[in-house]
């Protein structure tokens, strides 16, 4: 609790570098991710991140020391290059770009790599902790590097704000930018630098291996939330942000606890949360959907038995035992009993001393889940031509879903037919 | 606006990794016509459009516009793409689409403005999608998403039109609604050239047919194309239920069998 409050106070100096840092290069890397995740580039962040390092490396040789702003060019560069690459492998030759990324990243990775023991060998003293571009250093950003960030983050902001529009019709359809003469090439161009420029920043926080998480993972949860770009974005930023926020907590208060992956576990837990609870598209949104149609379906099937019993003794008024509904259709006990109890809560059943009964309503119904059925057959055999035998399986769903505008079209488009094509009759409510 | 040819193929041939789909393809179609490009599924037609419009490169040949480059003209030139070209489940809405039609290279870093804002909900209306304005693109079915594409196209207020597809996958209605639109930009002199792939139709909607497969099979006007002894094959009608049935699925996500 202790440890909550002062951190929240913000009062350490370290504690506010930490957050600030975090903070920003959590919203700037989810922001400009966001076009990479709609653009389905996922892999080409990683590429990215993995790329910048034997940039990183060549310009700590060629300038002898850790000047930010000279690793971060050199870090641009060779992201930039890698892109470069990529996409000239995937043009030119027949590798899908998957296989272009999964090259061009351990090539450069491995020279990266390469390069940085042989500096680490060479015993410069100013090379200690130029492996932080691997691992992050989250936890000990200082003000020179806030600065950095927040001019960069600046940049950033700015930049997609001006080009939102086109960035927007270039990650939608590419094809119709070129036609109606935008300059895609210099967009394309100018999207991926500012991708790269802010891989080149955000590594320093988390890392190489979980870069490219900070990009895509806060859109990819956003999504869930929203159908508008504008608040997708806004949302993807904050979650980047929050989470910079909640992984420099963590690791404030549990002091063995590396700021870096926490920010991503932090940010995985947002996208996990979206993607559970999120209205609509959310998994439980989708389940209830699920959950609802097997209701439904499961209540239409035990209607049409009752209509199949009826209609087999002319008799649509007798009672059924149990039993007997049990023998007729492939159902469980329990799914039976469950059905019949919820079709009794609309009275479209009734039981009396251990028989069920189909009521007026009830019955209206089942002819219309019947007629759907039957229609559909005959539509599968008449329009596409399907042998009647073959046309059953795929009536047995598709009566369920079929709404009363479809089913008003079907009427039409068949003229009313009296027989299915097993010569069943086709029943019409009366009204 | 008194150009007699609006698009001019001279010796087209494109590749894809070599293999050639479109083969020496030359003609001249007139203006102020409504053009049909038939042919078979994988017969160049989406190539020919796409090397039109400078999206593909030519290994050979030229294409020119109202006799002149693309880059003369672009701003008197609209392409409709293929509906299944884009994802649907972007975050856009319809009118955020439609608006792609007035973007310009001279609009960079600017917003759009009232007109243009204005242009797009005429556009919508002629397609009768006006009160779909604030509907997110992938809530809609096949038929109005072409409409969309047709609505973004006709924001642009153009002279040439070229679509690709845009009777696939859509419902009578809008079937219908395309074509009597077609009717109407003609009236206005406008050309209009559209791929299209059943001949039954073709023979109602156009007033010139390309025949296409891999190479220029034949080019003209419509009754001279169907006398020429092609016989048609008997395609059933649209299969409109069908393709209903088949959003509801998605939509709701039914199980296409019951187990
Ligand atoms: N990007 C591509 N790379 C390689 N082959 C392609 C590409 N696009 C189309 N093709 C091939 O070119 C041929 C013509 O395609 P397309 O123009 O799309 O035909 P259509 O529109 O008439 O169906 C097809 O055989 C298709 O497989
Ligand atoms: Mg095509």
């Amino acid at each position: 609790m202790k440890e909550t409050l002062e951190f929240f106070s913000f009062s350490d100096p370290n504690v506010r570098f930490v957050v600030l840092g975090t903070m920003i290069l959590g919203a700037t890397a989810a922001m400009v991710g966001s076009f990479a995740f709609l653009r389905k580039r996922a892999l080409v962040g990683d590429a990215i991140a993995h790329a910048i390092l034997p940039g990183v490396c060549l310009s700590f040789m060629v300038s002898g020391d850790k000047n930010p702003i000279a690793l971060i060019i050199g870090a641009v560069i060779s992201g930039w290059l890698s892109l470069m690459v990529i996409d000239g492998i995937s043009r030119t030759t027949k590798l899908k770009s998957d296989a272009a990324i999964g090259i061009v990243l351990s090539v450069f990775f491995g020279f990266g790599i390469l390069l940085l023991t042989s500096i680490q060998n060479s015993g410069n003293a100013a090379q200690s902790g130029l492996d932080n571009f691997l691992f992050g250093k989250a936890a000990s950003l200082t003000q020179d590097d806030i600065l950095i960030f927040s001019g960069i983050g600046l940049v950033l902001i700015v930049l997609v704000l001006l080009f939102y529009k086109e960035f927007k019709l270039i990650s939608f359809n590419p094809d119709y930018a070129k036609v109606i003469g935008l300059p895609v090439k210099f967009l394309e161009f100018l999207l991926a630098t500012i991708t790269v420029l802010s891989v080149a920043v955000g590594i320093q926080a988390v890392g190489v291996v979980l870069m490219a998480a900070l990009l895509i993972t806060p859109a990819s949860g956003a999504r869930f939330w929203t159908n508008k770009l504008s608040y997708m974005i806004l949302i993807a930023t904050v979650f980047g942000a929050l989470s910079g926020l909640m992984g420099s907590y963590v690791s404030y208060v549990a002091p063995a606890m590396p700021t870096g992956p926490w920010v991503v576990m932090c940010l995985s837990l947002l996208t996990i949360s979206s993607i559970w609870f999120a209205p609509k598209r959310g998994m439980f949104a989708r389940f209830k959907q699920h959950r609802d149609n097997k209701k439904k379906i499961l209540q239409e099937n035990i209607l049409k038995l009752f209509y199949h019993l009826g209609e087999a003794n002319q008799d649509f008024e007798a009672g059924r035992s149990f039993a007997t509904l049990k023998a007729s259709r492939e159902l469980s006990e329990s799914e039976l009993d469950r059905g019949l109890k919820l079709l009794k809560q609309q009275n479209y059943l009734r039981k009396m001393t251990d028989l069920w009964y189909i009521t007026q309503a009830g019955l209206e119904a089942s002819k219309r889940v019947i007629k759907l059925h039957r229609l559909w057959e005959m539509y599968l055999n008449q329009r596409l031509k399907l042998e009647p035998d073959h046309v059953h399986n795929d009536a047995e769903a598709i009566e369920h879903i079929i709404t009363p505008e479809i089913e008003q079209q079907l009427e039409r488009e068949l003229d009313f037919p009296v027989k299915d094509p097993h010569q069943s009759t086709i029943p019409y409510q009366e009204s | 606006m008194n150009d007699k040819t609006a698009i001019e193929a001279h010796n087209l041939t494109v590749s894809y990794n070599r293999r050639p789909v479109l083969w020496n393809v030359d003609f001249e179609l007139p203006a102020g016509q409504v053009i049909g490009i038939i042919g078979p599924n994988g017969s160049g037609k989406t190539t020919l459009l796409k090397a039109i419009m400078d999206l593909v490169k030519k290994s050979s040949g030229y294409v020119k516009l109202f006799e002149q480059d693309l880059e003369e003209v672009r701003e008197r030139i609209s392409y409709v793409p293929q509906r299944e070209s884009v994802d649907w489940d972007f975050p856009a809405s319809v009118m955020d689409v439609v608006l792609m039609g007035r973007y310009r290279k001279n609009k960079l870093l600017k917003r759009l403005s009232k007109a243009d804002r204005d242009l797009a909900a005429e556009a919508l209306e002629k397609v009768n999608m006006l009160e779909y304005s604030n509907r997110q693109i992938s809530q809609l079915s096949g038929g109005q998403q072409q409409r969309v594409f047709i609505a973004r196209s006709l924001a642009q207020g153009a002279d040439l039109y070229i679509m690709d597809e845009p009777f696939v996958g859509v419902d009578a209605a809008t079937e219908e609604a395309i074509m009597l639109l077609m009717q109407e930009m003609k009236k206005e002199g406008k050309t209009v050239v559209v791929v299209h792939h059943d001949l039954q139709t073709a023979k109602l909607y156009f007033d010139w047919i390309v025949l296409l497969n891999t190479r220029l099979v034949a080019s003209g006007p419509k009754d001279q194309i169907f006398n020429e002894a092609l016989l048609q094959e008997a395609y059933g009608g649209k299969l409109n239920v069908l393709s209903k049935v088949g959003e509801l699925i998605k939509e709701k996500d039914f199980p296409v069998r019951e187990k």
